[in-house]
């Protein structure tokens, strides 16, 4: 009797592993975060940068940042109510800490999610990701800032953070 | 009979070339010439005032072309490294065709150059200028 539990257990063991090692090989290897899909976001939030995707900051930053587009890192970014709304509504939807967010958490290691940070460049994940990248490099005249993920990230838009 | 299809003529003329007078762009220009009490706008003001420095914003963009560049049928490139299509309308017809757009950005953009909301005559002219271009 005892026989015939053997296979399927040994079975649902290897299928475990083999679960367990395809999940790493998917959340390390895939640095994407989903690009804006939503064309009203896209355009307000991507004219002056790339539209930063929602899943790179937990809801409460997005909440914080659009309860003060007044001064949008010194600029006034304001949008009429409206479209403020829609802008909320699809950031809470997709950001970092919303279910079924799969590459995010990474970049949220060690970050109190109730903390609102502004900066995605400010976050230990991305500080330590990017930690070898010489000053002359942000300098560089296609580069200047670290808001400016698609210099060096050619698919960045398209939401591939590979480098 | 002569008089009536002068006059069928004449409406015939006028509901086709309607659509022409009465596009987006021109109907912001009327709605800034309306505001402006001008005699008119000028493209070379508008040049002019595209290309001053004014260092009255932000410091990093002391004029129109410090992100929209020298040329108006070139790309510009903001701040963080985005390409800004060319301004003139020659190379990017689209532009200018949303007047919430338009106004949105004379708004957001006068007040990091100028560091004040510009005069509907001041957009009029640079309008007229980008139109020509």
């Amino acid at each position: 009797m005892n026989l015939t539990y053997r296979p399927l257990v040994l079975g649902f063991i290897a299928l475990f592993f083999t679960a367990i090692v395809f999940d790493r090989a998917q959340a390390g290897g895939n640095h994407f975060y989903a690009p804006v899909a939503d064309p009203v976001v896209k355009e307000e939030c991507g004219s002056c940068h790339i539209a930063f995707a929602p899943s790179m900051l937990p809801a409460s930053s997005w909440q914080r940042m659009m309860g003060n587009l007044k001064n949008h890192f010194g600029d006034d970014a304001s949008v009429d109510a409206e479209t403020a709304a829609r802008i909320s509504r699809y950031h809470m939807a997709n950001a970092a800490d919303a279910s079924g967010q799969r590459y995010s958490g990474k970049l949220l290691k060690g970050v109190a999610l109730d903390s609102a940070p502004q900066r995605i460049t400010e976050l230990p994940a991305w500080v330590r990701e990017h930690r070898k990248v010489p000053d002359w490099e942000w300098r560089h005249k296609d580069v200047r800032t670290k808001a400016n993920c698609a210099a060096c990230h050619p698919y960045a838009e398209q939401g591939y953070y590979n480098e | 009979m002569k008089r009536t299809i002068a006059a069928t003529l004449a409406t015939f003329a006028i509901a086709f070339a309607a659509p022409v007078f009465a596009g987006p762009r021109e109907g912001l220009l009327m709605q800034y010439a309306s505001t402006a009490q001008s005699s008119g706008f000028s493209a070379e003001r508008g040049q002019a005032l595209h290309k001053r420095n004014f260092a009255g914003g932000k410091p990093e963009t002391p004029a129109c072309i410090s992100c929209h560049g020298e040329n108006p049928r070139s790309p510009g490139r903001t701040l963080s490294g985005k390409p800004i299509a060319p301004l003139a309308v020659s190379v990017t017809p689209t532009r200018y065709t949303d007047p919430a757009k338009v106004e949105k950005w004379f708004k957001r953009n006068c007040i990091e150059v100028l560091g004040r909301e510009c005069t509907p005559q001041e957009k009029g002219d640079w309008l007229v200028y980008m139109i020509n271009q």
